[in-house]
């Protein structure tokens, strides 16, 4: 077993550090629903984790607690060793927290452009009079932030339809424009929920890759929740599975796709 | 730095023109590149130093004289400095297509042997390791953008920027090496090899000289006058002849500023935003282009569009003629100036044709109708007829005489002459030097006293002593009664149709001819749209009696303007039939680039071509498909003959009046 501060070296090189995050018997309810339930579990520094489980099985909740967005019940959310108090979203951003959403959540009548710049807002220092007026010190600024948001368009390869606005966009580009937004934070930690739910073979593989390059070369800690099975476990280092609420796997993908209870959860058998 | 020789006498590599460049459009702009949504440039001077650094680069890595350095990318100007700096540590440059698949370069880089490959990214850097254990030359991979690249075995690897890093450390060291090298390259050293896409067989590696390329961009930027100051756009294919001499060969002679999108998908925003004075795009482009304006009409405002048609229809009877300098009335010539302002400029500008002096289109034909659509706005489209062997140019559409249906007059210094087959030979400065250890291909198509079998039959016509193209000779056949047959000179008349996507011509030895269709489902699938036509597939929609009705149509236009020309006459389509399936590469029946495979198609519709001869009226098939993942089914369908009108030869029809 490994210790929180340990690092180790994956096959394919990549350097795996020590917890960033960890859950702690995180139990959630929604009045009498017990959505999570005594869950525990970690995240390392660059790793690629997965959560995955059946529809309904407290994927989502899950990826809430961590973003801070619910806070349980029961349990505690160490981050970086200490025990984080409940926050609000900007504040779980400056901490350096980004997510994307299975529903697209992006701003429909704007450019891309103007889309993935709001994921700067963070960096932006000047006040709302001096952006407006756009002189000196807010004009250099935006300058800057651009420049980080045009290296970010084109790493996602998204350099055509930079100044289209994103209603007129397919589906798997608003994925990816979803994406490129919260790679404008420059995360610690990105969390993407279902980042392929709806995505033919082509986009899915291309997505893939995408979260692929963004650990490899941002060295960005990534969660994220799928459902499709075969993309997971090609993806992630480790895997949690979870299904009604609990826990039933944590491992490397192979250990999990050996593990009877997922198996059993996946193929299906009666729950007494 | 060290002075080159200058003058006349030093101008016969492309390494000695860099070198007069930076010297004399020290601070012109010689390359641009859009990256990071902003347009990126370098100067002559610039540019200069950069390659320096990477030529001494390449000699630090043990780049040999008479190497082969293989480039494979989208067109950026670093791979087009690797170019110009393997010629100039006296190593050939070999720009591979990068949309070919692992396989297909694995023979192209076995045949010439490279030591040494550059690559755009990740994606061909795959390729060239998926099959480098074929390679038994093979030595050192150069890739320019890092991305993802990171973990992979960095023994034989190498970043592009690391290289010119390692060159401008060892300047004092190699530069004495790298400029005897220079030295010693002169007009008959290979400038480039480049690799034919190869219809027939495999492809074959065409070494182009010194002279070859800057004699011919030589007399070519004579020809059209350009200077200095022109722009291109770079987007077509590095790998194609025509990439390499408008960016390359005529950009270094004139000096002008060569323009790299900044990915395959903005290339229609770049190209507004460059606004380039001198450009080449296939017919498709062009194509493409004008569908997208007519239909962005449809949408505009009732004033607007009204505005947008009369004018055209002013631009359609005079703007060619204004164009070509005829005489027009002052009034047509008034309206055509206020057009201009209200009309055609905006246009112009939104499709990045504002600044156009001279564009070409070649490749294929283009339709009549798109031709003179673009001219009749002003811009100075012509036509030019070429191949990879004459270093593109054999003959070229003079300002003044531009036609749809010719490809224009012998260009400078070519000489052209035509057997009795009816096929065209030339002789050239362009004429290339031989295929690359092929010794018999390079005899079968080069002549001793240097005359080149383009394989194209064609005539001079009378009169305007232009050149005509009627089709590939090996194509062109006898009808049974003896009269010629030209398939592609039917089927491009067919083809121009929107609604027609491809047509297959068959009669070689026949005494009448016949036709498959395929529709385009674009076009056709829109009009249905519009007409309330349903249909559930692509089968239904093809033998719907009204599509039927239109092709017909079409088919009965095209056999009248086909009549027109006594010697073709016989070509006339009598009965036709629209397939139930497009004709596709995967299916074997084209190539890749789209070239229909005829002998192919022949056969495996062999029951089809027999119901078009024999009178039936319908025909029941079964064909089989391959799937895009690989897997293999079949369609049955009953497809409906169709007879067309016929019309008599002209030569009855004046003897008839």
């Amino acid at each position: 077993m490994l210790d929180n501060s340990d690092s180790y070296v994956t096959e394919d090189g990549r350097t795996i550090g020590g917890v960033v995050m960890e859950m702690k018997n995180i139990t959630l309810r929604f009045g009498g629903v017990i959505a999570i339930k005594d869950i525990s579990f970690d995240i390392r520094e660059g790793e690629i984790r997965a959560i995955i489980g059946p529809n309904g099985a407290g994927k989502s909740s899950m990826l809430n607690v961590i973003s801070g967005f619910y806070v349980p019940q029961e349990g505690e959310v160490l981050f970086h060793g200490k025990r984080r108090p409940p926050m609000r979203p900007y504040e779980v951003a400056r901490q350096g927290i980004a997510r994307t959403f299975q529903n697209i959540a992006l701003f429909e009548g704007m450019s891309v452009l103007d889309n993935v710049m709001t994921g700067r807002l963070n960096y932006m220092k000047t006040s709302l009079f001096s952006q407006a007026l756009w002189k000196g010190k807010a004009e250099a600024e935006e300058t800057e932030n651009r420049e980080v948001v045009e290296k970010i368009i084109d790493f996602l390869e998204i350099q055509h339809i930079r100044k289209t606005p994103v209603a007129r966009l397919p589906y798997g580009l608003k994925k990816r424009v979803e994406l490129a937004r919260a790679l404008a934070a420059e995360p610690k930690l990105l969390l993407l929920d279902e980042p392929m739910a709806g995505m033919n073979v082509e986009e899915k593989e291309d997505m893939s890759r995408f979260i692929l390059d963004v650990n490899d070369e941002f060295g960005t800690t990534i969660a994220l929740i799928e459902h499709d099975m075969g993309v997971v476990m090609d993806l992630s280092d480790r895997v949690v599975v979870m299904d009604y609420g609990k826990k039933i796997g944590d491992g490397t993908p192979d250990e999990v796709r050996n593990n009877q209870d997922v198996i059993d959860a996946y193929l299906g058998v009666s729950h007494d | 730095m060290a002075q080159m020789q200058m003058g006349a006498e030093g101008m016969q590599s492309l390494p000695a023109l860099l070198q007069r460049n930076a010297a004399q459009f020290t601070e012109a702009p010689a390359y641009r590149e859009k990256e990071f949504g902003i347009w990126q440039c370098w100067t002559w001077a610039e540019t200069a130093k950069e390659i320096e650094a990477l030529a001494l680069g390449l000699i630090n890595l043990g780049v040999n004289e008479g190497d082969f350095v293989a480039i494979i990318g989208r067109n950026r100007p670093y791979l087009y400095w690797s170019m110009v700096a393997a010629q100039a540590v006296g190593a050939v440059p070999v720009p591979l297509y990068q949309d070919a698949v692992a396989e297909e370069m694995a023979y192209v880089l076995g045949h010439c042997g490279a030591r040494f490959v550059i690559v755009g990214d990740q994606e061909q850097a795959d390729k060239v390791i998926e099959i480098q254990d074929q390679l038994q030359q093979f030595e050192h991979m150069i890739y320019l953008d890092p991305r993802g690249m990171r973990k992979y075995d960095h023994t034989q690897l190498h970043q592009f920027s690391h290289i010119q890093e390692q060159g401008r450390a060892a300047h004092d060291e190699l530069i004495g090496e790298l400029q005897s090298r220079q030295a010693k390259l002169d007009y008959d050293s290979t400038c480039v090899m480049l690799y034919t896409s190869g219809t027939t067989g495999k492809p074959k590696g065409v070494v182009l000289s010194n002279r070859n390329v800057i004699e011919t961009a030589r007399n070519s930027s004579e020809f059209d006058n350009l200077s200095q100051g022109e722009n291109i756009l770079s987007y077509l294919p590095m790998a194609w002849v025509g990439d390499f001499i408008f960016s390359i060969g005529q950009a270094y002679w004139c000096g002008f500023c060569v323009n790299c999108p900044e990915s395959q998908d903005t290339m229609m925003t770049d190209l507004r935003e460059i606004g380039p004075t001198y450009f080449f795009a296939p017919p498709r482009v062009f194509e493409g282009q004008l569908t997208n304006v007519m239909i962005r009409m449809e949408d505009a405002s009732t004033l607007k569009r009204k505005m947008f048609h009369h004018f055209l229809a002013h631009a359609k009877k005079v703007g060619g003629n204004i164009l070509d300098g005829k005489p027009v009335g002052l009034m047509d010539r008034l309206k055509y100036a206020l057009g201009n302002v209200l009309v055609y400029g905006p246009l112009k500008d939104t499709l990045g044709y504002g600044r156009i002096r001279v564009g070409y289109t070649a490749g294929e034909a283009i339709g009549p109708e798109i031709f003179d659509f673009y001219r009749s706005l002003g811009i100075n489209l012509k036509q030019l007829y070429g191949q990879t062997e004459a270093t593109v140019f054999i003959t070229v559409q003079p300002d003044g005489e531009v036609r749809a249906d010719t490809v224009g007059v012998p260009a400078p210094e070519v000489e052209i002459k035509i057997d009795d087959n009816g096929e065209i030979h030339y002789r050239s400065p362009g004429t290339f030097v031989e295929y690359y250890n092929n010794p018999e291909s390079t005899a079968s198509t080069k002549d001793a006293e240097g005359w080149v079998a383009t394989g194209d039959a064609g005539f001079f016509e009378e009169g305007s002593g232009h050149l005509r193209i009627i089709d590939r000779a090996k194509d062109v056949g006898k009808m049974a009664d003896g009269s010629m047959f030209a398939p592609k000179y039917v089927e491009n008349k067919l083809k121009f149709y929107p609604d027609i996507l491809e047509a297959v011509l068959f009669g070689n030895g026949r005494d009448r001819c016949v036709a498959f269709i395929n529709i385009d489902l674009t076009a056709v699938g829109n009009w249905a749209e519009r007409n309330n036509i349903a249909y559930a597939s692509y089968q239904e929609l093809a033998g719907h009696p009204k599509v039927l009705e239109t092709i017909r149509s079409h088919v009965t236009a095209v056999n009248k303007s086909v009549a027109e020309d006594p010697m073709l006459s016989g070509c006339q389509v009598h009965r036709f039939v629209v397939l139930h399936k497009e004709l596709d590469a995967d299916d074997g029946e084209m190539t890749r680039t789209r070239k229909v495979r005829r002998r192919i198609v022949e056969e495996k519709f062999a029951d089809i071509i027999t119901a078009l001869y024999d009178g039936s009226e319908k025909v029941s098939t079964v064909t089989e498909v391959t799937y895009e993942d690989g897997r293999k089914g079949s369609i049955k369908a009953t497809l409906t003959i169709v007879d067309a009108e016929v019309k008599p030869a002209a030569v009855h029809k004046v003897a008839a009046e």
